[in-house]
């Protein structure tokens, strides 16, 4: 199917959703102009008469613009929580600063000699402001409604952040899961949107000053119109869900969830990654996607469903090596497999929650962990000419622990030295540093080596079933076999989506598991 | 002539203005009966313009009083003073979005005219101002010349027929030629008959030809208040003579009046002179002398009775 196709008969299956998220966008974007008129009209002309706090007021304005939106949302989270009203109160900050400079800009460009005569003949402040400089001011002014509009419509992408709707759902959703198709999907009639918004506001700004005041009241009158819109769809359900954008996109995340659990009747927004958990928290939402052992579980005080059906892939932890190591150094193999099995996923919970909640040390929190479990040996003392072992780790806490665990139980139980290079980034920068050499070995997921890097054809995927010993087996084997890396026994815990809801909640709706979920959405 | 007229309709009192260390207006009196015509004259920058906007309160004096019929402006709603008074500006400062005719019917609207009303008085004054309403009405100001914006100005100040006129160089920016022909067009208005008007300009010509009294100003002081005839003839100070010194003789010309040189004329007058109004200015009479060449030999006479008027004049 060639990419244009694709994305017509993305269209056409997502026909309702696209219409649904247009008419959103239309509706945050119109409504936010609105109060962005609504408020900087009269900020600006304010400075006009006291144009001592120009500086100071534009000056403000200007720096809400260079606040990165996304940063400026996560601001507005914890005041306004999620949905339109954070969105809309970010897009009318970032369409503030063209209104109201160019309210001050188009005031002041009317000559004084006219205002002068004005008032010498007798109009009052308010008749000279209503009949000669707001008139004059108004192709101006209308420039700098066109241009926070256009923003608007732009910005308005990241209201699917905030679970505020929007084409942004696309496009998020798009980004996250690398999928093009999906992303102009969203992008394209976004673009058409802004487009559309400026030749419109063009069109009335090319209207002549005279009938320009009524076109300017029609525009009063027609943006709440298209505010509401917002309002339109929407449907209820007994409870809400809040997902991130690679979950609602990819087809082992939401879709294939639908299809295993037939979670129908459950209405769902889309929220930032980074805001997903703090929705579930504030009772925004009522399930939500995450992993299973991420720490703001415990902190948040959240349940993971099981998933009973086995529709999430496994993802168990597991050394990956150089073989070469074990071939110098045949003391490490029993040293590094003292942890197999040994971590369960309320563990590994538990784990991160400190690390990346309560901001203790990784190396502390694994070596308080190591002595509990009676595993924790003293440093031996160092031994000069003794071989180091260079331990790697991704970029996030649940990977500091696991290097800082291996790391003392090789300076505890042999007498070699460790590095640790923690910190390399994502996947692939470990993965392919494994295999230049620069680091002996890494804590990878067997999921990830699975659908990331040994990327395997739909059928072999489907042998597998999604069965922890089978995927285990097979990305064992294919590492050897393709890139000659060893892979250890598991730690125990498996870092993979779930769905996860208000502990309090699920309790009281009698809900732990998917199949339950269903049944409770389907009764 | 008496100095102070018996019933002011505009009376100013002491008034100063300053612009940070700047004293710009100081300490200016002056009283204006009905329908007298006062020409603010003096160099540019003098502060001309400022005290006549503290007239109609567009500048708040920092010191002194401006009564308008005996009632102090502060007293007055400033909006509901300015209508009552015609204002030309210096820039004109028509509205660019409105058409002639709107522009000359600002303030009889904010009056609450009748539009019937508004509209007849609109097309009068536009015809008497050579702006043919047929042709003019209509349009923006920008399609209008500079001589022409003007002349809307004018029928904008006089639309609500008000018994005060504040005019602020309103002949400016025209070439001499133009600005002779709308001057005239001023001086014979019906519409002016019976106003009192306070003219400002730094034309000394101007100021002679329309002036009943004129207030010579210099860095915001009086330097002179008087008829133009006192202003030439009897100068209050070094600034004034000054002033005049470079047209003072053309100015001479057409202040003196035969009546002033009758006593000095050698008896019989001069025949061509018979048939002159004695309220003729010398200029008037040496022009019809000279139009009428075989009568030329008269010039002498009258020229010879114009230096001994002005030597008795100024002694
Ligand atoms: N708003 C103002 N602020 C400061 N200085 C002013 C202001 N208006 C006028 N001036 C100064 O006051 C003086 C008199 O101005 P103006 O009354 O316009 O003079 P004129 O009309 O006689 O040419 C000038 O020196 C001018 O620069
Ligand atoms: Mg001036």
């Amino acid at each position: 199917m060639s990419f244009w196709s694709e994305l017509l008969e993305f269209w056409r299956t997502q026909a309702g959703k696209l219409a649904e998220q247009t008419l959103q966008h239309i509706g945050l974007t119109a409504a936010a102009v609105l109060l962005a008129v609504a408020l900087g009209v009269p900020l600006g002309l304010w400075l006009t008469r006291r144009p001592r706090w120009a500086p100071a007021v534009l000056g403000a304005a200007g720096v809400l613009q260079t606040v990165p939106s996304i940063a400026l949302l996560g601001f507005l989270i914890p005041l306004l929580g999620i949905g339109a009203a954070p969105a809309i109160v970010a897009l009318l900050l970032y369409s503030l600063l063209p209104i109201i400079r160019n309210t001050v800009t188009g005031i002041q460009g009317v000559s004084p000699a006219v205002v002068e005569a004005a008032r010498g003949l007798g109009l009052t402040d308010a008749q000279v402001l209503r009949r000669v400089e707001l008139p004059l001011a108004l192709p101006v002014l209308m420039a700098g409604i066109r241009t926070a509009a256009v923003i608007g419509v732009g910005v308005a992408t990241l209201a699917a952040y905030v679970a505020a709707g929007g084409l942004g759902e696309f496009i998020f959703g798009g980004i996250a899961l690398n999928n093009p198709v999906m992303i102009l999907a969203g992008a394209l009639p976004a673009a058409a949107l802004a487009l559309a918004f400026d030749a419109a506001l063009a069109a009335v700004q090319r209207l002549s000053v005279r009938r320009l005041p009524r076109v300017g009241a029609g525009l009063l009158v027609v943006l709440p119109l298209l505010g509401a819109l917002y309002l339109l769809p929407g449907a209820a359900g007994k409870l809400r869900a809040g997902f991130s954008p690679e979950f609602v996109g990819r087809a082992d995340g939401l879709p294939a969830l639908r299809h295993a659990y037939g979670l129908r009747r459950l209405p769902s927004v889309v929220l930032a990654p980074a805001l997903v958990y703090e929705a579930a928290r504030a009772a925004d939402v009522d399930v939500i996607d995450g992993y299973s052992t991420d720490g703001r579980i415990r902190a948040y005080g959240l349940l993971v469903l099981r998933d009973d059906r086995r529709v999430f892939p496994p993802y168990y932890a597991a050394p990956v090596l150089r073989p070469a190591l074990l071939q110098a150094h045949p003391e490490l193999g029993p040293v590094l497999n003292l942890l197999a099995g040994q971590l369960s996923d309320s563990a590994m919970t538990e784990l991160n929650y400190r690390v990346d909640y309560r901001h203790e040390e990784p190396r502390a929190v694994a070596e308080a962990w190591l002595r509990r479990r009676g595993l924790w040996r003293r440093p031996r003392p160092a031994r000069g000419g003794a071989a180091t072992v260079r331990l790697g780790s991704k970029i996030f806490g649940e990977q500091y622990i696991l290097a800082e665990m291996y790391a003392a139980l090789i300076r505890g139980y042999t007498d070699l030295q460790v590095q640790t290079k923690t910190g390399l980034g994502g996947t692939t920068i470990c993965f392919e540093a494994l295999r230049a050499g620069a680091i002996d070995m890494y804590p990878e997921y067997t999921g990830t080596g699975l659908q990331v890097l040994l990327q395997p054809r739909p059928a072999t995927l489907d042998s597998l079933g999604g069965r922890p010993a089978a995927v285990f087996d097979y990305v064992q084997r294919e590492f050897g076999r393709r890139y000659g890396l060893q892979w250890l026994p598991p730690l125990g815990f498996n870092n993979t989506y779930a769905l996860l809801m208000r502990r309090q909640q699920a309790r009281q709706l009698g809900i732990g598991s998917l199949s339950e979920l269903g049944a409770y959405l389907g009764r | 002539m008496p100095a102070t007229p018996a019933v002011p309709i505009i009376r100013v009192r002491g008034l100063t203005k300053r612009y940070g260390p700047q004293v710009v207006v100081d300490d200016v009196s002056v009283e204006l009966a009905a329908g007298q015509t006062l020409v603010l004259l003096g160099p540019s920058g003098c502060g001309k313009t400022t005290l006549l906007k503290m007239l109609n309160r567009l500048v708040e004096p920092d010191a002194g009083t401006v009564e308008i019929n005996g009632q102090d402006v502060r007293r007055q709603r400033p909006e509901l003073l300015r209508r009552g008074m015609g204002y030309v500006i210096q820039q004109v400062g028509l509205l660019p979005h409105y058409s002639v005719a709107e522009n000359v019917a600002v303030v009889p609207r904010l009056l609450g005219h009748v539009p019937a009303a508004i509209e007849a008085r609109t097309q009068e004054l536009l015809t008497r101002l050579h702006l043919p309403p047929e042709r003019f009405a209509q349009r923006l100001p920008h399609e209008l010349s500079g001589g022409q914006q003007q002349r809307v100005g004018l029928a904008r100040a006089l639309a609500a027929d008000p018994p005060i006129v504040l005019l602020d160089e309103p002949f400016g920016a025209l070439d001499p030629v133009v600005r002779a022909g709308i001057r005239r067009d001023f001086r014979e208005l019906p519409e002016l008959r019976g106003k009192t008007v306070v003219l400002v300009t730094h034309d000394v010509a101007e100021a002679f030809e329309l002036a009943d009294r004129i207030l010579l100003l210099d860095a915001g002081r009086v330097q002179q208040l008087g008829t133009p005839r006192e202003l030439l003839l009897r100068p209050a100070n070094e600034f004034v003579r000054r002033f005049f010194a470079a047209e003072r003789l053309p100015l001479q010309l057409r202040t003196l009046t035969l009546a002033d040189l009758q006593p000095f004329l050698s008896e019989p007058p001069p025949p061509a002179l018979h048939q002159l109004p004695a309220a003729t200015s010398v200029q008037t009479a040496l022009e019809q002398l000279t139009a009428a060449n075989p009568e030329a030999a008269a010039v002498g006479p009258l020229m010879h009775a114009f230096h001994h008027a002005l030597q008795a004049a100024i002694a």
